[in-house]
This record gives structure tokens, C-alpha cells and sequence, in this order.
């Protein structure tokens, strides 16, 4: 940082106001895409593995691994293959999202009790009603508690993507770096931190929504 | 129990002809061995045993829970085993001991299940549920919106055997459906069901450990012993007077005599006659028991006079009646009446009719006979019972 100057300057804000907005938008479409794309594989991949026992463990295991690579080390490896784009962010971003929301779909499941589900066949429901009239509804809670650490972990791992000109709000944290600059990288890390709280607590109130059941 | 109303007609008549189920660890728990019932129509059939015995394994055979190993199972005469399974499950009410509501739906939604599986329109589930809550006793503008954890256990019991019947299934199976509630709970969920089933008449097949609950439920009762063989299978009073083996001697318990008293209910024994006056009948002069029951103008009795201290032309005052006998109905079982004669010095139970009018009296001396009577001539009995309880 050039000493003197003040750690935030409120008028390079002022006049960066379009360009932050761009930035947030894009941030939550990235964080978006992670989450669906991730949610869809985690939701047919934890569906199998909860009715197969014998899946769950290497399912789990592979997801473990993505799970361990270093965000940085991840996207320079697939540098080679996929560019600098949008695909290159995504996969790894869906990719750290895997562990999570596959082990709760999981346990959502397995946490349906049999009685449920035994009543439910007794009756003359099909193997697919089960799954989607009682299974998921009833799973849906601990899925959306998934949800919620995935969204946070996702929203914090997308500015890494600014090293590969993607980013969101990444792109001024990376920017504040390279000038020695302090107030975009406040900009981009707080703005970052409150997108993060507030995804946070409209899952919160989804999940409540979502399961009236649980509070009476 | 002998059935008092007409029956609709709406239960199918169940057969097994020589069902085995083998499980893959050979003849573990839970095996069936060449089971053949015949349940008639509109009859509850008890299946009782030990744990292991193969009950709740023959009772999921029927809905296709579990696939026989051999032998065939029929409803109405059609084999299940040609029916597609989640459509005969839809026919067959199934009420288990956790019950398993859905906690997501609410108590109509869980209700309205099969109803809406089998694509009934809106208004007419709607009708339906609302009939089914008030038939178990739940307001249905109090309970219809609510969750089931908001319900009390036996509440929540009710609404298990409410789903089962929504769709008005011909045949209803039930594996220790009051088996997770307290005793008291438990007899007045039996009673209710009773009253429904003699309202309904749908053919019920229901599974449990507990012999008394088998006498009071059943109309036959199936006693299985380990290794799923059949040890007897015939009317409660048969089984009581005329067990077919020791295992089920052993099994009813050596209070048989005893459980047969709660088979049969004052209407079932010839009344004595006590000598009786009335409030405003002047005593003849001499004569006469000392002991008389003193009625009101409405044929209502009042209580025991001693005639000793009444004076000839004195009417039985009110004042002087002892009211300590009990008060029966004809629905009173011999074993409630034989308990309460026992707890007083007036061995003397008075019976009384639906409107309160004296009837007649039982005595220790009436029970006493009318036990020794059905141990002489059981089968004249049952056949009686078979008759009017299982048409």
C-alpha cells in the first residue's frame, strides 16, 4: 500500500459503482451455476448411493479427493484442457461442492424412517412415488442444510477464479493485489463475505418454508 | 364375538392353500410352513403366536410385502399372486404398529393417501376424509390441517387405521396396530375398532402376540407355533374350551376358564328373577322373600329392601332401599360381572336394558353354570358363534 493513502476511498467507489454491480452479478451467476450443476450430480449420484450401499463409499471417496486438491493447483490443471473460461471455474466449483451435497442427500434419505417408508409401500406406492412424494420431501431439509455450506464455501472459492479471469468479485481482490490498492480489495472481499451471510440466511428461511412439518 | 348388525357385505373372503415362505438362512424366524387359512368375508382372523412364528411374515404375503415360496393366496378367489403388486396394495388396508403417517402431510393428506393414489376426484376425497375423522372420533375441522406430530399417540393411532380404510378396501391387514400405546389407550382403541368393523364389515387379518387381545379381536383366532406350522385354528371360545394341543393349552394360559368369561356377556345367560315391588305397592300382609327389589314407576330399580322392618300397608319407602348391588347391561361381560359381585357382600348383580328398566339378576351361581354349560357342549357353541359371528 503507497503510505498516506486512506484505506478506503470512498470516491474510486463512487465512480466504480456500475462495475461492482457487474461484478456481484456475475459472482452470484457463477456461484448459481456451481450450486445447480452440483446439486443435480449430488442429487442423482446420493439418490443411487443411498439405494446401494455398495456405491456410496468409492462415490463418496472420489468426491473426497476433488474435495482435497488445492483450488489453484485444480485450475492450473485444467488450464491445458479447458482455457481460461467459464467451464474451467465451473469445474472446479462444482467439483468442491460434490462431498457436501452428496453425503446430504444421503443421510436426508436414510434419515426417512422405516415405518414411513414401509407404510408407504404397504399402500401401494411405486418405488418412484416413495422417492418423490416421501423420500425427498422429507429429505429435503438436511438438503438444504447441505445447501447452505456448499453456497458459502462456493461463494468464497469463486474469487479464486479471478486468477483465471473469471472471479465475480474476486477480480477487484485480485486487483487491489496487483496495485497496491487497497479499497477495491475491501470492496470485493466485504462485498463477498456480505453476499455469503445473506445467500446464507435466504436458505435459512427456505428451509423453513420448505418444511413446515419440522416446527410443529 | 357374535356380530349384532346386518353385515354390508363388503369384505372379500381370504384363502391360503399350503403357503410356505423359506427364508435364505433355511427355516430361521419368520419361516411359514404349508399354511392353509380359509377366512370368510367380513370375519377379523386373528393370527397370534410367538415371536418367530411366521405371523407378520404370512400377513405381508398376502399384500405381496414378501413372495410366497410356494403355495397360492387368494381374495375374492382371485389369486394375488396374478395382480400387479402396488395395485392390490392399494385394495388392502395396512395399519402397522409404528404406523408410519407421513410427518411431512398433513392429517388429511395422510388420510386421502390411497384415495388420491387411485385418482378419486377432489370432492369426493375431501367428503371421505372428513366421513373418516368423525368415524374415529377427531373433529375434522380441528385435526384436518394439523401435522402428525401434533397428535397424541392414540390419536395418531386412529388416523393409521383411518388411512387404512379410506378407499374402502374389502380386505384390511394389521400387524400389531395397537401395540405401541398404554393398556388403556389399547382397550379403548380395540372397542373403537370393534364398533367400526361391525359398522364396516371389511375381512380383517390381524397380527399379534398377545393372546387376550386375539380372544377379544377375533372372530377366529389362528394360534401359530415356531417354524410357522399352524397349532389351531377355530373360534376364541373353541380354543379356550377345547385347545388341540398342549402348546396351545400353554399358549391360551391356565385362566382359560376365566378368559372365557370375558367371551361371554349377560345376554348370552338365562336371567333370574328377583322377587321386585314398587314404590307405591302396599306389602301383603305376610309372606314373601325378605329381600325385595324396589323399582321406580319407570321400571327403574332403586335398591334392596329388608321386608323384616316394614310394617303391612307400609309403602317401601325410597329411604329404606340399599342401592350397593351393581347395575349390569346385557353388554356386560360375565367376567366384569363375576369381578364386581366378588368386591360385595350382596352377591347379586341387577340387569337393566337399553332404557334402564329392570331386566333381571345374575348371580355367582348364574356364571358358575353357564361356565360349566359351555365346557360340556362347546361345539353346539361355536357352531352358534361361527353363525352369527362370521357369516
Amino acid at each position: 500500500m503507497t503510505p498516506g493513502e486512506p484505506l478506503i476511498r470512498w470516491d474510486w467507489i463512487l465512480a466504480h459503482l456500475g462495475d461492482i454491480g457487474q461484478r456481484l452479478i456475475q459472482h452470484l451467476v457463477l456461484t448459481g451455476i456451481a450450486l445447480g450443476v452440483g446439486l443435480a450430480l449430488s442429487l442423482a449420484l446420493g439418490i443411487w448411493a443411498a439405494r446401494r450401499p455398495v456405491v456410496y463409499g468409492p462415490v463418496t471417496w472420489v468426491a473426497g479427493v476433488l474435495y482435497t486438491i488445492p483450488s489453484l493447483a485444480l485450475f492450473a490443471l485444467l488450464i491445458p484442457f479447458t482455457g481460461l473460461s467459464l467451464l474451467t471455474a465451473e469445474i472446479g466449483l462444482v467439483s468442491y461442492t460434490l462431498l457436501i451435497l452428496i453425503r446430504n442427500v444421503v443421510a436426508g434419505i436414510q434419515a426417512v424412517p422405516a415405518e414411513v417408508r414401509e407404510s408407504a409401500r404397504g399402500m401401494g406406492y411405486t418405488r418412484r412415488q416413495i422417492l418423490w412424494r416421501i423420500e425427498l420431501p422429507l429429505a429435503l431439509g438436511i438438503i438444504i442444510a447441505g445447501i447452505r455450506v456448499a453456497a458459502i464455501t462456493t461463494i468464497g472459492l469463486v474469487t479464486v477464479t479471478a486468477l483465471i479471469g473469471q472471479g465475480g468479485l474476486g477480480f477487484f481482490i485480485v486487483q487491489g493485489i496487483q496495485l497496491f490498492f487497497s479499497t477495491p480489495l475491501i470492496v470485493g472481499a466485504s462485498l463477498s463475505v456480505l453476499l455469503a451471510v445473506t445467500v446464507d440466511a435466504l436458505l435459512v428461511r427456505l428451509q423453513r418454508w420448505v418444511t413446515p412439518w419440522a416446527r410443529a | 364375538m357374535s356380530g349384532a348388525s346386518e353385515p354390508r357385505g363388503l369384505g372379500a373372503p381370504v384363502e391360503l392353500r399350503h403357503v410356505s415362505k423359506r427364508f435364505a438362512s433355511g427355516e430361521g424366524p419368520g419361516a411359514v410352513n404349508d399354511l392353509s387359512l380359509a377366512i370368510p368375508a367380513g370375519a377379523i382372523c386373528v393370527l397370534v403366536g410367538p415371536s418367530g412364528c411366521g405371523k407378520t411374515t404370512t400377513l405381508r404375503m398376502i399384500n405381496r410385502l414378501i413372495e410366497p415360496s410356494s403355495g397360492q393366496i387368494l381374495i375374492d378367489g382371485q389369486d394375488v399372486a396374478g395382480v400387479e403388486p402396488t395395485e392390490l396394495r392399494r385394495r388392502i388396508g395396512y395399519v402397522i404398529q409404528q404406523i408410519g403417517l407421513f410427518p411431512h402431510q398433513t392429517i388429511a393428506q395422510n388420510v386421502a393417501t390411497v384415495p388420491r393414489l387411485l385418482g378419486w376426484p377432489e370432492s369426493r376425497i375431501r367428503r371421505r376424509v372428513d366421513e373418516l375423522l368423525e368415524l374415529i372420533g377427531l373433529e375434522p375441522a380441528k385435526v384436518r390441517d394439523r401435522y402428525p406430530s401434533e397428535l397424541s399417540g392414540g390419536e395418531r393411532q386412529r388416523v393409521g387405521v383411518a388411512r387404512a380404510m379410506a378407499a374402502e378396501p374389502p380386505v384390511m391387514l394389521m400387524d400389531e396396530p395397537f401395540g405401541a400405546v398404554d393398556p388403556i389407550v389399547r382397550e379403548r382403541l380395540q372397542n373403537e375398532f370393534l364398533r367400526l368393523h361391525r359398522e364396516q364389515r371389511t375381512t380383517v387379518v390381524f397380527v399379534t402376540h398377545d393372546i387376550d387381545e386375539a380372544i377379544k379381536m377375533g372372530d377366529r383366532v389362528a394360534i401359530m407355533q415356531q417354524g410357522g406350522q399352524l397349532a389351531q385354528y377355530a373360534s376364541p371360545a373353541e380354543l379356550l374350551t377345547k385347545p388341540a394341543s398342549d402348546f396351545v393349552a400353554r399358549f391360551v394360559g391356565a385362566d382359560r376358564g376365566l378368559k372365557r368369561l370375558a367371551l361371554t356377556t349377560v345376554a348370552d345367560v338365562a336371567l333370574e328373577q328377583a322377587s321386585t315391588l314398587h314404590e307405591n305397592d302396599h306389602l301383603e300382609a305376610s309372606g314373601g322373600p325378605r329381600y325385595r327389589l324396589l323399582l321406580d314407576g319407570d321400571e327403574r330399580p332403586i335398591g334392596w329392601v329388608n321386608t323384616a322392618g316394614l310394617a303391612p300397608g307400609q309403602h317401601p319407602w325410597r329411604e329404606l332401599a340399599d342401592a350397593s348391588s351393581p347395575l349390569l347391561t346385557y353388554r356386560s361381560t360375565l367376567r366384569d360381572a363375576l369381578s364386581m359381585l366378588l368386591g360385595l357382600a350382596v352377591q347379586t348383580g341387577v340387569v337393566v336394558d337399553e332404557a334402564g328398566r329392570y331386566a333381571g339378576v345374575v348371580t355367582v351361581q348364574t356364571i358358575a353354570d353357564s361356565l360349566r354349560s359351555a365346557i360340556e357342549r362347546p361345539a353346539e357353541e361355536d357352531a352358534a358363534l361361527a353363525a352369527g359371528g362370521a357369516p
